[in-house]
Order: structure tokens, then C-alpha cells, then sequence
């Protein structure tokens, strides 16, 4: 039995290559080009080979230093969100009631702070956190407490993370409110029968049925705070000092601020790298979790546009750029 | 371990004060024994899932009471009733093994843990788990997740008693037969109360020593497969239990005769107090009615099809409105496509408005 050879068929995929190679490859290209050559004003260009590259994981750099510390704190900031973001995530869907029309409410509310532009929500604790003129500032420093964000590290570490947490717990809960929701009634039933406590249920019903929606919630929020840019540059700028500089801003600072575009070329390189390398484990790890899952994950594209999104932060600074 | 009494139970899902015809169970009355196996009976939307859903704490009874034992257990929740039960789907924890599925309720117990090992190594035996019992148990077959779920059921030595909610449904049918007649040698080993909903008559007779036939929302019979079988106490019963259903004839009874239009046919026993003004039909098995050739004295009726099962052949007549099913002997065929049916007297039951009528002798 021959299979048709029928080379006309790739026709039907001319389009989709030529968008993709304008829209992600070309760009891509120019960034590696750039991050191979040392540039000058005047349109000066210079081979380097893999100089930058040598120099981004050398600590003993100006760059590799700058890299490394401000990756460093970026991991740091990741883990301190999740750990608080999806534990909290939890124990709000799981308070959430199941009916009536409290859910309605419950929803709406919730889904407030994702529906707020990135640069509003960083203006909106810009301003909430000031000590002259803001809320919270103002309050805090009435009853006793120094707070200041632009001059201290630690208020400032704790105003990016409370305005994350309360950004992006939302989505946590939401999602695990909607796998709380896909489990069937039977389950509670045998459990209640079982005589399971509270915590026997939750630990043997809910958290494994919850396990795909939590992958996912953790999934995102990692990237999106690993790519964490507007806010924290909107309160802090990334200061006071560097401590709040995470590798985004490092990253506009260098293309921007200095335009060295070697260096920044490498370092977005890099950084995608790192980003399409979580990624990808996360995707195994989801893929593989059991053969049921295995049906799920093929649903999941939601783990997909976030490589794509990851390809922004070099060539593409423009929408972030308008924040400036 | 206990007897269950239902003391003028009854439940509706829009209250109390709804009118009685909507409960979905209206009031029963009924006791269990200590060890008996019972079936609740009937097709779907009769009540026998809140029936179980209520003795079980699930539902919380609009009015009536529940006796373990002579105690009142109505006002207490599902985990101190001391039950089991098994849902139409198999529940299965995800993230614990076979074993420890097992253990599971007796754990929350807190019940040792060398009783725990000894219980779950027997109910493993008993189910024929033993090999899956260091396994995940999300990976198993339907029927092994379902085997789990009624080892859970079971695994508690001290239940009142076992309820299962359809517990075969997903289970494909050849598995099903293995799967009933384990049941049924696990509750001779066991000693314990089973109560069983189904709406297919072969299990809820192969099951049980004790059928509860409900219809919308009413206990109709309660009694052996043969006392259904032989005497259903309300046409509803005779039609739903047997394949094909008891044939039900419009008639005027009068003493010892039974008129089917201007058919009579005899009776074994006579009936002179019927009350005025209901409905009379008589009821009777299609396997006590015989299809042979027309002939003088016999009921004739048009011949429509013979079903062939095998080891039995039926013939389907229709006499006027009314379709009957007879006994057809071998090599039958009718003459004209016109059988007559012979009655045999001893098999043939008096409903005044679908109820059952004793004769006198």
C-alpha cells in the first residue's frame, strides 16, 4: 500500500510558515545577530562571537554580575508569589460558596484586579503606598510604622510582592475554584460515608482532583512573574538602589538606557532560553502525570502562547516601552 | 449489625408542605432484618435512590423515622450513622493505593493499625485485590475501581448495614454476573444487612432473599422473588417483574367467574364483595396462559407475532384493544393467524384499582 505523494500540499502551509517566519523568526534572527556583535553609534558594528555570552555568566562582569543578581532576585520574587499565591488561591476557592447568587458576586469581585491594565495596577500602589499623599503610606506611617518604599529595600520588596498577590491571586483562585467545581457530588458523599475529617477530604478528594488546575495556575504565574516588568518599574523602578531590579528592567536599562544591543541581544536570548526550558518541563511534567491527564494536556494550549509571549522582551520593548 | 425500621418515612424535595402526591417517597412503613438482603426495586424516578439516600444521612427525611436497632437515628449525620455505601460510579482517592483506599474509612476511624492491616488483607482476599494492593489504584479497570469502592464499603466490620446505589451499571455484563455472585457470597461470609437499588429485576431477584418493588414514589410489594413472582400484590408488579409481564385483562368478576367481553373464564376462588365502582382486571403470567388452537370455550384472539427466547416460545396475541403474551408449545402456528388461550384458573389474580383481591376459598 503507497501513501500519495502529493508535494502540492505543502502550499497549504506556505502561509502559516511566511506569518510565523515575519512575525517570530526574522525578529528572532536580527536578536541573534545582534547578540554576536558589538555595536557604535553611527551604525558601527563589530563581530564579538560569543564574547557577551561568555561575559552574561561570568558573575565577575559588569553584565554577567548585573545578569546573575538581578535573575537571582527574579527567582527569589517567583517563589515568594507562588508560596503565597497559590496556597491563598486554595483556601479562597475553597471558601467560595458552591450556589446562590453569592457566586455570581463572588466571581465578579474576584475577577476585578485581572481585568486592570498593568501600568494602572502599579499606579494604583504607586500612589496607595505613598507616605505623603497615599492610603496605606499614610496610614502606616501614622500609626507608628516607617514605611517607604522608595527608600527602603525591604517596603519596597513587600509593596511589589502585596500588589502582585493581590494582582494575580484571583486567577489562582478561580482556576482552582473551577476544578473544585468539575468534582462529583459522589465523591463527597463516600468521603462524608468514610467518615473522612474536613482535612481527609481536602487532602484525598480535592487537592488530587484540584493537582491539573494548580500545574496550570502555577505554570502562568511563574512566567509571567519571571517576565515581570510594568509594575515593579511603574512603583519602584526598579529601585531602591538595584533591589528591585528584575531582569526585565535590567534588560531595558542595557537596550535602552546604555543601547548596547549586544548586550541586551544576549541576554533576551538567555532569558528566552530559561523561560522555554521551564516551559518545557512544566509540559512534560503535565503530560506525563498519569494516562488520564495525558487527555487534558492536548486541551491545554494555554501552556503554548506563553513561549511566544516569552519572545517579546527583546526585539519587541514597545508595548512596555510605552510606559516609560 | 442492626435491623432498620422506617417508621411513616416519607420525602419531598419541595418540603413538607408540598402536596403529598408530589413526594418522591411517599409514606412508608417497614422493617429490616439483621443480615437480610434486601433490593429496591423499580424504574427510574420511583424513589428507591432517595429511599437509600435517606437512610444513608444524605437526604434528611421531610417526616417519618429510622430505627438501628430500635435507636433513632434520623436526626444524626452520615458519618456517625455507621454505614457504607457504594455509588453508581466508582469513587476512587487518586493519589492512595488499592490498600490504602481500603483503609481509608477505618483510618479516619481511627481504628489500629495492625486491625486496619488485618481487615484490608481480608476484604483484599475476599475481592480478589490482593495483587493491586501495593498499586495506584487510578489505573485499574471499572470494575477493579468499583471492586475497591465496595471493598471500602465492607471494610468496616461494625456497619449497620450496606447500601449500594446501582453499583453495576458501569460494569460490563459478563463481569457483572462474576461481580453479583461475589456480592452475594460476600454477604453469606459476612453477616452483614445489604440493601441494593436496581432497576433490573435480574439482579434485584438474583440478589436478594427479600424484593421491595416501588412505584412512583410507594412501596407497592415486599416480599421473595417467588412471592412476587406468583402473587404480585399490584398490577405494576406483575407487569414489571417477568419477562414478558403478567398479561392484565379488563373484567367483570362475579363469584367464581371472571368475564373477559363475552368470554367467561373460571376461577379458582370466589370473589362476591368486590368493591362498587373500581376498576376489576384480572392478572395472569403469561406462562399459566396457552396458546393452542381456536376452539369452542376457548378465549380467541388474533396471533401478531411468536417470540422465540430458546427454551421458550410466546406468542403475542391481541384481543381488541388488550395485547396478551401465552405459553405457545413448539411447533405452534395458529390456524388463520387465530390462536385460543387456555387459562389455568389456580394462576389468575383479581386487582380491584391495580390492587391484589384475596378470593375466598
Amino acid at each position: 500500500m503507497d501513501k500519495t505523494v502529493n508535494q502540492k500540499a505543502w502550499f497549504l502551509v506556505l502561509p502559516v510558515f511566511l506569518v510565523v517566519a515575519f512575525s517570530a523568526v526574522l525578529p528572532l534572527m536580527t536578536v541573534v545577530n545582534y547578540s554576536m556583535q558589538d555595536t557604535f553609534g553611527n551604525n558601527q558594528f563589530f563581530w564579538n562571537g560569543v564574547g557577551w555570552f561568555k561575559e552574561l555568566l561570568d558573575p565577575s562582569t559588569d553584565l554577567g554580575g548585573r545578569f546573575l543578581a538581578s535573575l537571582g532576585r527574579n527567582l527569589f520574587f517567583s517563589l515568594v508569589i507562588l508560596a503565597i499565591e497559590v496556597p491563598l488561591g486554595i483556601v479562597i476557592a475553597l471558601s467560595m460558596p458552591r450556589q446562590g447568587w453569592t457566586v455570581a458576586a463572588c466571581l465578579v469581585t474576584l475577577a476585578l484586579p485581572l481585568l486592570i491594565p498593568w501600568n494602572v495596577v502599579g499606579t494604583i500602589w504607586q500612589i496607595f503606598g505613598r507616605p505623603d499623599i497615599g492610603l496605606l503610606g499614610y496610614v502606616l506611617n501614622h500609626i507608628g510604622l516607617d514605611y517607604n518604599y522608595v527608600s527602603n529595600d525591604i517596603d519596597a520588596w513587600v509593596t511589589v510582592i502585596v500588589m502582585d498577590v493581590w494582582h494575580w491571586t484571583s486567577l489562582v483562585a478561580l482556576l482552582c475554584y473551577a476544578g473544585l467545581k468539575s468534582i462529583p457530588e459522589a465523591y463527597y458523599q463516600a468521603a462524608q460515608i468514610d467518615g473522612a475529617s474536613r482535612w481527609a477530604v481536602f487532602k484525598a478528594i480535592q487537592l488530587p482532583k484540584m493537582n491539573r488546575v494548580l500545574l496550570i495556575a502555577v505554570l502562568l504565574r511563574f512566567m509571567d512573574s519571571f517576565m515581570i516588568y510594568t509594575e515593579p518599574f511603574v512603583v519602584t523602578g526598579g529601585g531602591p538602589g538595584n533591589s528591585t531590579t528584575f531582569v526585565s528592567i535590567e534588560l531595558v536599562k542595557i537596550a535602552l538606557g546604555q543601547f548596547d544591543l549586544g548586550k541586551a541581544a544576549a541576554l533576551s536570548l538567555v532569558y528566552n532560553l530559561i523561560i522555554l526550558i521551564v516551559c518545557w518541563i512544566f509540559y512534560t511534567v503535565m503530560t506525563n502525570a498519569g494516562v488520564e491527564r495525558k487527555v487534558q494536556a492536548e486541551k491545554e494550549p494555554a501552556a503554548e502562547p506563553k513561549p511566544s509571549a516569552a519572545l517579546k522582551p527583546a526585539p519587541v520593548l514597545k508595548p512596555k516601552e510605552g510606559v516609560v | 449489625m442492626a435491623r432498620i425500621d422506617l417508621v411513616d418515612l416519607a420525602h419531598s424535595y419541595g418540603g413538607n408542605d408540598a402536596p403529598q402526591e408530589t413526594f418522591a417517597l411517599k409514606p412508608v412503613t417497614m422493617t429490616w432484618r439483621q443480615g437480610g438482603a434486601y433490593a429496591l426495586l423499580g424504574p427510574s424516578g420511583c424513589g428507591k435512590t432517595t429511599l437509600l439516600n435517606v437512610i444513608s444521612g444524605i437526604i434528611t427525611p421531610s417526616r417519618g423515622k429510622i430505627l438501628f436497632d430500635g435507636e433513632d437515628i434520623t436526626p444524626l449525620s452520615t458519618q456517625k450513622r455507621n454505614i457504607a455505601q457504594v455509588f453508581q460510579f466508582p469513587v476512587i482517592y487518586d493519589t492512595m493505593t488499592v490498600g490504602q483506599n481500603l483503609a481509608f474509612p477505618l483510618k479516619n476511624r481511627g481504628v489500629p493499625k495492625a486491625e486496619i492491616d488485618k481487615r484490608v488483607a481480608e476484604i483484599g482476599r475476599l475481592l480478589d485485590l490482593e495483587p493491586y494492593l501495593n498499586r495506584k489504584a487510578t489505573r485499574l479497570t471499572a470494575d477493579a475501581k468499583q471492586k475497591i469502592s465496595l471493598g471500602r464499603g465492607l471494610v468496616r466490620s461494625d456497619v449497620a448495614a450496606v447500601l449500594f446505589d446501582e453499583p453495576l451499571t458501569v460494569i460490563d455484563p459478563e463481569l457483572k454476573w462474576q461481580l453479583r455472585s461475589k456480592l452475594k457470597a460476600l454477604h453469606r461470609e459476612l453477616d452483614l444487612t445489604m440493601i441494593y437499588v436496581t432497576h433490573d429485576q435480574t439482579e434485584a431477584l438474583t440478589f436478594a432473599d427479600t424484593v421491595v418493588v416501588m412505584h412512583d414514589g410507594r412501596v407497592v410489594q415486599s416480599g421473595t422473588p417467588a412471592e412476587l413472582f406468583d402473587k404480585p400484590a399490584h398490577t405494576f408488579v406483575g407487569y414489571f417483574i417477568g419477562s414478558p409481564g403478567m398479561n392484565i385483562l379488563p373484567a367483570e368478576v362475579k363469584g367464581r367467574e371472571a368475564k373477559v367481553g363475552d368470554h367467561v373464564i373460571a376461577l379458582n376462588r370466589s370473589y362476591d364483595d368486590l368493591p362498587a365502582g373500581a376498576k376489576i382486571e384480572i392478572g395472569v403470567r403469561p406462562e399459566f396462559v396457552d396458546a393452542v388452537a381456536p376452539g369452542p370455550g376457548l378465549l380467541s384472539a388474533k396471533i401478531e407475532r411468536i417470540d422465540d427466547l430458546g427454551r421458550i416460545r410466546f406468542a403475542r396475541v391481541r384481543m381488541g384493544e388488550t395485547k396478551i403474551a401465552a405459553r405457545a408449545p413448539a411447533a405452534f402456528a395458529g390456524s388463520d393467524g387465530n390462536a385460543g388461550l387456555k387459562f389455568d384458573p389456580a394462576h389468575i389474580h383479581v386487582y380491584a384499582d391495580s390492587l391484589l383481591v384475596e378470593g375466598a376459598a
